[in-house]
């Protein structure tokens, strides 16, 4: 039930952001979401894309240094307090979150939070138990 | 274990080795006297000649030859045969200035091949080695040199000189190569390139890798053995004495036998050029003692080593220099401070296990030198967690500051964007405005 996040190390300077995301649009491989964790001399670029395998393969070719994480993704309603209430119900299972970016696609009611927890399968494990809808790869 | 018959002097008792020396040291004197002016000129000024010569200690009164004296005298100041009898010609890649002529009569030629022979039976090369010469053909001593010494051993030689890297892996599996010589920095080039064509050079028939040209670390060789499968051979030479030859590890690999019957090694105090003991640092100081085409008395090499003097597990009776970690020129001054990149490496090292491509850029910003080491990313230290870089980032700034006593900046970069040369890395980037 895990997703796979593909993740990048770029240097912080102008154009790093581009190479990558050409190299997948050329072989047809859609970036469902990403999210760029920047310091002020580096950045992860972090993607979830339609292909996570051939993404890797390719990127790796093209000489970057390609991490792949296993990250949970959980569906909300997309309405003021959809997220708290989420968190809420995390809480008790003692799991923590070592970062968290959400989106929206195609689904007009609600959104979907991308979470890299550090024990993954506790998580989902306790999100499972309270009714929360944990989204395997396909559906995304 | 079988031994060459060329390898016969590498035996040489101690006794006869001095003997040897001693006469071939009077012979090359007397020979750069009567026909160099340089050195007749700088012995005179001293008084002295051949005659002082009592023991191969003696050389120790006589003066240095430097690269400067080379350049002062381009091109054919140093020689001592006449045109007529000097069948080569070969030239330093010449970085700075002019390039280095150096000459080699048909004897010296002989010398050399010689040597090479030696050179690669002590790396455990016979009849039936396949070898896969990929240093540079041409002005470089590099190629040629090896290239004779390795067919005089009769082995099998695949002359496919330096670059054209995936070339060189195609032919190292398809013609099933048992050993290669390059620069160490190459044969890493090549695993990484090889491992990229999803080629394993591990499981190739390759064993035997005879690298030089550049200076390396003990942890490259760790990382060369264990990720090519090869067992790892440091040559050393340089093209002022002679080209690669002068000295090679033996199967024990703890420091270079230098073929001292004719090369002879002295290693000099750094600052005034006092000649040291044997087991203390300092500069390596070589005399030719063969050479006829362009002897040469006490060059300086600018290679950092000691000599090792005590018996050698392989039975040879040459004297040993411990591996060349850095040159004099190497080293920078940076706000007062002398820095090898060699500290560098070790700092990296200890951080990281193994050693990251890593280069040295040097600034100047507002009067003030400035330096900073990046570092590329490897996949084993790499993470999609920010503070896990960060700490990588804070470990490796620690390690540096703690080596060098020195602040420094690191930058990590991306993988595979330092420069990866064909021949020797270029570690030091120096911008500073002199």
């Amino acid at each position: 039930m895990k997703i796979h996040q593909l993740s990048l190390f770029l240097e912080n300077s102008p154009g790093k952001a581009v190479e990558p995301c050409r190299l997948l649009a050329r072989a047809g491989i859609n970036i469902r979401t990403l999210t760029l964790a920047d310091t002020q001399q580096f950045g992860i670029l972090r993607l979830i894309v339609s292909d996570w395998e051939k993404g890797r393969e390719l990127l790796a070719e093209a000489g970057y240094v390609v991490n792949v994480t296993e990250v949970v993704a959980v569906e909300v309603e997309d309405r003021p307090g959809g997220l708290a209430g989420l968190l809420e119900t995390l809480e008790p299972s003692g799991v923590n979150i070592e970062y968290m970016y959400a989106f929206t696609f195609g689904r007009e009611d609600r959104a979907i939070l991308i979470f890299r927890f550090d024990r993954p399968d506790a998580a989902i494990e306790h999100l499972r138990a309270a009714g929360v809808n944990v989204l395997p790869d396909v559906e995304l | 274990m079988s031994f060459h018959p060329a390898s016969a002097p590498d035996y040489l008792p101690l006794p006869q080795m001095r003997q040897l020396q001693l006469a071939r040291l009077r012979a090359v004197a007397a020979r750069a006297y009567q026909n160099v002016e340089l050195y007749r000129t700088r012995m005179d000024e001293r008084g002295l000649g051949p005659e002082c010569l009592r023991d191969p200690s003696d050389l120790g009164r006589f003066p240095f030859t430097t690269k400067a004296d080379l350049r002062d005298t381009h091109p054919f100041g140093l020689f001592a045969s006449p045109m007529s009898e000097v069948v080569r010609l070969h030239a330093s890649s010449g970085t700075t200035g002019k390039p280095i002529v150096v000459a080699y009569t048909r004897e010296d030629l002989e010398v050399w091949t010689s040597v090479m022979v030696r050179a690669f039976a002590a790396c455990g090369l016979t009849r039936g080695d396949v070898v896969q010469n990929a240093y540079g053909y041409g002005l470089f001593t590099g190629g040629l040199g090896a290239h004779y010494g390795a067919e005089a051993l009769g082995a099998t030689v695949i002359p496919i000189s330096g670059g054209n890297t995936d070339r060189q892996i195609m032919v190292l599996r398809d013609f099933r190569v048992t050993a290669i010589c390059c620069t160490p920095s190459y044969f890493i080039h090549l695993i990484e390139r090889a491992a990229e064509l999803g080629v394993s050079i591990r499981d190739l028939p390759l064993r035997v890798g005879i690298f030089g040209a550049e200076p390396w670390t003990d942890s490259m060789r760790r990382r060369i053995q264990a990720e090519g499968g090869v067992q790892a051979f440091d040559i050393y030479g340089l093209s002022e004495i002679v080209g690669p030859g002068v000295a090679i590890e033996c199967p024990c690999q703890d420091g270079l036998h230098v073929f001292e019957d004719h090369f002879y090694p002295e290693i000099v105090d750094l600052e005034n050029g006092a000649p040291l003991p044997d087991g203390e640092e300092g500069e390596l100081v070589l005399t030719t003692l063969s050479k006829q085409a362009m002897p040469m008395i006490r060059y300086r090499t600018r290679d950092i080593t000691r000599i090792l003097a005590s018996p050698c597990g392989c039975g040879r009776t040459l004297r040993r220099m411990a591996r060349i970690a850095r040159r004099s020129d190497d080293m920078f001054i940076i706000r007062g401070v002398n820095v090898f990149p060699s500290q560098i490496e070790a700092a990296l090292l200890e951080v990281e296990g193994t050693l990251p491509h890593y280069q040295i850029i040097l600034t100047r910003q507002k009067g003030l030198d400035a330096m900073e080491v990046q570092v590329e990313v490897t996949p084993e230290f790499f993470s999609d967690k920010v503070g896990a870089l960060e700490g990588l980032h804070a470990r490796l700034v620690e390690a540096l500051d703690h080596t060098l006593g020195l602040r420094v900046s690191v930058r990590l970069v991306e993988s595979h964007t330092i420069q990866r040369s064909d021949g020797k890395a270029k570690r030091v980037i120096d911008r500073r405005e002199p």
